[in-house]
């Protein structure tokens, strides 16, 4: 791919993606039509609660789902390379050169039994070949990348050796060996302490910078969000249902559900006033409604809610939403008046 | 459901226990609380050190008020809950509640416990998978003497009071429920002793943000509707700012800052507190390019000397490294008196170049 293709073409290309995972019980319906692209140097948050599909989508990107459960439909381009048709072989080539993902919990992802010098000198080897020295050399770069101090002695130190944050460096510094494209970050600040957290995402902010990577980063929550993304989308029962700027969406946020999660995250402005939460729990992926997954929950719904999924509509080039009426089209009630009705239902 | 409780409850057995010291004393009155955990042996022969989890930690819960507690992993926070609980033992100090001290003979306890009840985080972990929710909330009640009869009949005003329908859900089994509905069981069954204080550790920290909210509107009605004084303790400072009446800030086993909730969000005395405050990722904060803080907090085995955060702390100069600043009042005139820090920078004559001239 030529440089001059990766500007005028998206990095990431997902169109009407399915993700459903089949058991003799029931069918789980995890990812239901999703759309998106990513540009080169890029951050997307895909922002949702437990259940939404976030890290379904995300983990789709590098086909990690078990392959006899799974069945995946749709297109997903990543840098012109056909994921949902790669082999087995060439998937092994695609991850962690094409595109890398981080994790939660560094813990599970490092391997305990190996110093981090060795996991990362090891995926340099597997995917360039270069000699030990060279894969040794550029290692150390790459702790000095992540900022891990005193970096020449940490190459020899096993995971359970560092601290949380230095762990967490380690596995970026694992998954950045080979200089993915793309990286895919699954929750990767939010076992993290607060004054550890903000490092780690200033660091992912500024390594994308340095390397020009394009990021997808799952999260469910807002501040981090806000943070670190250009663009956000949010996810309700494994569909996008509004996709925005960062800045326009904590701001204006236009589908029901993303002005209710709004009203219900605790902010320093919250005191003093009760909180405007979500009446209900989010849908069973086994028996979706037939119609928006949200209007059971929606004080907005109407008939024609339930009858078809909306269709996505854009509001403005950069931004569309899966809504009917969506607050800017709304007549005049206000979203906080919309929610105050909750009360303690569960 | 706002209806006032169920008339059943009012004119249960189970009443709770009367004030005895009058509102002003304090309900809860931790003073020294020290826990030091023994080093255990390491895998090939060599030794741990002594981890002193809570070091000389003293505060008060006032009658009717929320504490919230914030701190990050190995401050100490949850090992001081369990301290208050009576689920571990403290190697010093003392805890008196409501005027009466706190002892190890079993009668004393039982009393106790009937006071104090606590809610965890994790929802499912916390109940037992065989017995039914009502069987649950029943428990407590049946463990302090009263018929089963009589206790599942408690349970179910308790469902009703956590906005569970008893008809629905009093025979459902914890993996039947949702997340946010097995805290609501918890809160029920830690209500059912009709306890006068709930440790609340991290309680919504596992819930979506959909659900946190209901459950701390529930909090507030029960704290309201039940006369409750609650314990907060969490690492997430926005919910801290919105739920408590006032503040504890713990670092490496000890308070660093204490002080109503208003005061410390508004301009925080300790290093250590601004800094963790100013850690909260926003959209405001986009432009940042420093991190408030570097490093990870320092292992409670081997805690740096002097002032536990003077390595990581921006202010830090020789004076920290040797000696450990006592919790005092903070000296700006125009505050309320009950704002304390343990810093050398607000103590007047304490050797450090921002602190105050010495009066």
């Amino acid at each position: 791919m030529s440089a001059l293709q990766s500007q005028s073409q998206p990095l990431v290309k997902v169109r009407d993606l399915n993700v459903a995972f089949v058991s003799k019980e029931a069918t789980l319906h995890a990812v239901n039509g999703v759309d998106f692209d990513l540009a080169p140097k890029e951050t997307l948050c895909i922002l949702g609660e437990s259940g939404s599909g976030k890290s379904v989508t995300l983990r789709s990107l590098m086909r990690l789902h078990p392959p006899r459960r799974t069945r995946i439909t749709g297109t997903i381009q990543v840098d012109g390379t056909d994921i949902v048709a790669a082999s087995e072989r060439e998937l092994s080539s695609i991850r962690g050169r094409l595109v890398s993902m981080i994790f939660q919990e560094p813990m599970t992802a490092l391997d305990p039994v190996f110093t981090i010098g060795k996991q990362i000198t090891e995926t340099i080897r597997r995917h360039e070949g270069v000699s030990h020295q060279e894969a040794q050399r550029r290692a150390l770069d790459l702790l000095e990348l992540v900022q891990i101090p005193s970096a020449r002695q940490r190459l020899d130190a096993y995971p359970h050796e560092l601290s949380g944050g230095l762990r967490q460096r380690a596995m970026i510094a694992v998954a950045l060996s080979v200089r993915p494209k793309l990286l895919l970050a699954d929750e990767p600040t939010t076992a993290l302490d607060a004054t550890v957290q903000i490092q780690v995402l200033l660091l992912l902010k500024r390594i994308q910078a340095e390397l020009g990577m394009g990021v997808i980063f799952v999260t469910h929550d807002l501040g981090v969000a806000g943070e670190i993304a250009d663009r956000i989308a949010v996810m309700y029962a494994g569909r996008f249902i509004e996709e925005a700027p960062a800045e326009a969406l904590l701001e204006a946020p236009e589908h029901p559900y993303v002005e209710g999660l709004l009203g219900a995250t605790v902010t320093p402005a919250s005191r003093g006033r009760r909180l405007t939460a979500i009446p209900g729990s989010p849908p069973n992926l086994r028996t979706l409604p037939v119609g928006c997954a949200f209007a059971p929950r929606c004080t907005s719904a109407e008939p024609n809610c339930r009858a078809a999924v909306p269709d996505l509509r854009a509001l403005a080039p950069d931004r569309t939403v899966r809504c009917i009426h969506p607050a800017g089209l709304r007549p005049s009630m206000p979203p906080a008046m919309a929610f105050a009705a909750e009360e303690r239902a569960p | 459901m706002t209806d006032p409780l169920p008339a059943p409850l009012a004119e249960s057995p189970l009443q709770p226990l009367p004030d005895v010291g009058g509102p002003a004393q304090a309900l809860l009155s931790v003073s020294g609380l020290t826990k030091t955990f023994a080093g255990r042996g390491k895998l090939f022969g060599g030794r741990a050190g002594a981890v002193q989890a809570v070091s000389a930690v003293s505060f008060d819960v006032r009658k009717g008020e929320t504490l919230g507690i914030v701190g990050e992993s190995g401050c100490g926070k949850s090992t001081a809950s369990k301290l208050i609980m009576g689920l571990l033992e403290p190697t010093a100090g003392e805890i008196v509640f409501d005027g009466e001290a706190l002892g190890r003979d079993a009668a004393g306890l039982r009393r106790y416990r009937r006071q104090v009840q606590m809610v965890f985080q994790d929802s499912f972990s916390s109940l037992n998978p065989r017995l039914t929710i009502e069987e649950s909330i029943a428990f407590p009640p049946m463990v302090h003497g009263m018929a089963r009869k009589a206790a599942i009949g408690i349970a179910r005003d308790m469902l009703a009071a956590v906005g569970l329908q008893p008809a629905q859900y009093a025979t459902r089994f914890p993996h039947e429920l949702s997340g946010g509905q097995r805290q609501r069981v918890n809160i029920a069954r830690a209500l059912a002793l009709r306890p006068r204080l709930v440790v609340l550790d991290e309680p919504v920290s596992a819930l979506d943000k959909s659900v946190e909210a209901q459950v701390l509107n529930l909090l507030m009605d029960l704290k309201a509707e039940f006369g409750l004084t609650y314990i907060f303790i969490s690492h997430d400072l926005n919910v801290v700012q919105y739920i408590s009446d006032r503040v504890l800030v713990m670092y490496l086993g000890r308070v660093v800052e204490l002080g109503a909730a208003e005061a410390i969000f508004a301009g925080a005395a300790h290093p250590y507190t601004s800094a963790l405050l100013a850690s909260r990722p926003s959209v405001a904060g986009r432009s940042r390019e420093a991190p408030p803080l570097v490093g990870d907090p320092p292992s409670p085995v081997n805690p740096p000397s002097g002032c536990a955060f003077h390595p990581r702390c921006v202010f830090s100069e020789a004076v920290c490294a040797t000696t450990r600043p006592a919790l005092l009042p903070v000296a700006v005139p125009d505050r309320q008196a009950e704002h304390l820090a343990a810093c050398l920078i607000n103590q007047p004559g304490s050797g450090h170049s921002r602190a105050p001239k010495a009066a």
